[in-house]
């Protein structure tokens, strides 16, 4: 959905890239700020200097320099750029960490509290000091208190109360975090544990300050095509229906921008599921007690090897559709560079992994389509030498990659049961329920992961959720 | 009795900054309106590089009225304002 935060990310890629093509980025990108926040005028924050300054810290992250490794705050956002620009030709610069916290931007929002307000009519009946389970809520001058070193925000005397007078605060990228791998520092200020993040994004969409950033590589990706470099866009099957028109003109948009070539993940994700079903089948026949998991949702993949040790050896073993798509890109011409774009920010880390050269989000896609008057409608379909075969295409869905393995493995063996669960977005509950899984509590011998409800369509980068 | 002609501007940088959110504004006239207005979605009307990006989403209502940061809300208030005008 569309709000503040999206909207000025958005602004500033599509500013970036038309500055970029126009050749006075470096001159124009100090600008920006006061620009967009001249004196005088209304500020979104205590004045247009604070709104300045955090715009600053975004064309940072646009620029993909991490907002905490910043050392000289003096350094201006071109001396960035001109490093950027033209050091490492041809290195690729996935950035290891894809999340960046702009402290200057996160609010500090006060810990997670249940407090009673202005609501409260100090009633009678009181179900909020009988409902307690630890006996926090005492009604002092004819109003509620609760007392914060007993209470245990078990929200029980927030569905009591009959006039809603009983709030629960949150800290939201605290509450969205499935890992607890973001919290206040020493200074109040949200960071990122980096040992403990998985990537999921979804502490990006929770932010209402926009303190989350992710470190792009949209001038990387601008820079190579402009060397004249052979980048081949390797578009998501989360795509459809992201851009208006069919996921052939959004190629033909591809190619017209400057991608060398342009291609479905979606062909990579049937090598995926050729693969994967018949390694469950192996799977399967050694052990048919065991169980396998899927390897396609990279913020799962993290999950697992950062914080259920055990369940390693249940992930699948296959490469997922990304990394097939790159294997077909290199085959057709080694030299090419490819650029994975999905909605998707912890693909950023699983392509640092597998060599794949830059990932771009829809958001910026659209800003280069945008920036250089592309619209996708008004593109011919692109010439696929045929499309991608429709459980591929589905494969973003929630339950798309179940759908598939089942589809390939009843059509090698007829009456193949899958005994298939599938866990549709990680919270804080995924864990619990997926150790239910492995211990066979839960029988399950398929078990599907998505970390963003609904499938990647809904991943943190994407236009239309 | 004229329609109300609504362009809503779909080139990419209306898109990602909030036209998506129009395309489906037919669905959400009220009965009483349909058939008075003509709502159609246009490839970019370059209004956000002859005025401003941060303007965008734009809409263009007959032929020369510009909305700038069109939304639904917005959109819906404007015709039914000229709906009734016409009516």
């Amino acid at each position: 959905m569309l709000n503040g935060s999206t909207f000025i990310r958005r602004e500033l890629m599509i500013r970036i890239v038309r500055a970029f093509d126009s050749g006075t980025l470096e001159s124009e990108l100090d600008r920006i700020p006061i620009k967009l926040r001249p004196k005088n005028e209304p500020s979104s924050r205590c004045c247009v200097y604070h709104d300045r300054a955090i715009l600053k810290y975004r064309l940072m992250a646009l620029l993909g320099v991490s907002v905490e490794e910043e050392t000289d705050e003096a350094k201006p956002l071109s001396a960035y750029y001109a490093e950027k620009a033209w050091s490492h030709p041809g290195e690729t610069s996935t950035p290891k960490t894809p999340l960046s916290v702009c402290g200057p931007a996160c609010s500090g929002c006060p810990d997670a509290r249940v407090v009673s307000t202005q609501n409260c009519r100090g009633c009678f009946a009181r179900p909020c000091v009988y409902n307690c389970p630890k006996k926090a809520i005492e009604v002092v001058d004819g109003h509620s208190v609760i007392d914060q070193k007993l209470c245990i925000k078990c929200g029980k005397c927030i569905t009591a109360c009959p006039y809603n007078a009983i709030v629960k605060t949150t800290v939201p990228c605290e509450e969205a975090c499935p890992v607890g791998a973001i919290k206040k520092n020493e200074f109040g200020v949200a960071a990122i544990d980096f040992d403990k993040c998985i990537f999921c994004g979804k502490c990006f969409n929770a932010c209402p300050f926009a303190a989350v950033m992710e470190r792009s590589q949209l001038i990387d990706v601008l820079a190579a095509m402009k060397r004249g470099e052979k980048l081949v866009a390797m578009v998501a099957p989360a795509a459809e229906k992201q851009f208006p028109g069919k996921i052939e003109q959004l190629l033909a948009a591809c190619a017209k921008a400057g991608f060398s070539d342009v291609m479905e993940v979606a062909l990579g994700a049937e090598k995926t599921t050729a693969h994967e079903t018949a390694e469950f089948i192996e799977r399967m026949e050694k052990n048919p007690k065991t169980f396998m998991t899927t390897s396609c949702c990279p913020a799962w993949v993290n999950l697992v090897w950062k914080h259920l040790p055990d369940l390693v050896d249940h992930v699948s073993l296959t490469p997922s559709p990304m990394v097939y798509a790159r294997e077909i890109v290199k085959a057709k011409d080694p030299d090419a560079k490819t650029v994975f774009i999905g909605p998707c920010v912890a693909k950023r880390s699983e392509a640092r992994r597998k060599d794949v050269d830059y990932v771009l989000s829809f958001e910026e896609l659209g800003a280069i389509l945008a920036g250089r008057k592309i619209d996708v409608i008004a593109c011919e379909p692109w010439p696929v030498p045929r499309p991608a075969n429709p459980t591929a295409r589905n494969y973003s869905r929630s339950c798309g990659v179940t759908d598939a393995v089942l589809t390939e493995a009843t059509s090698k063996i007829p009456g193949f049961k899958l005994d298939a669960k599938q866990i549709n977005g990680i919270d804080r509950k995924t864990c619990t329920m997926v150790k239910l899984h492995a211990s066979g509590k839960i029988p399950v011998n398929f078990l599907e992961v998505m970390a963003c409800p609904g499938g990647c369509q809904n991943g943190p980068c994407s236009l239309v959720k | 009795m004229d329609k109300v002609k609504v362009e809503i501007c779909c080139g990419t940088a209306c898109y990602l900054l909030g036209a998506a959110n129009m395309m489906n504004i037919e669905d959400q006239l009220p009965a009483e309106w349909r058939g008075k207005v003509e709502v159609e979605a246009k490839t970019c009307l370059e209004l956000c590089e002859k005025e401003n990006l941060g303007g965008a989403p734009y809409v263009r209502i007959n032929g020369s009225e510009i909305m700038a940061q069109a939304t639904p809300e917005k959109l819906l208030t404007r015709i039914g304002e000229l709906v009734e005008g016409v009516a």
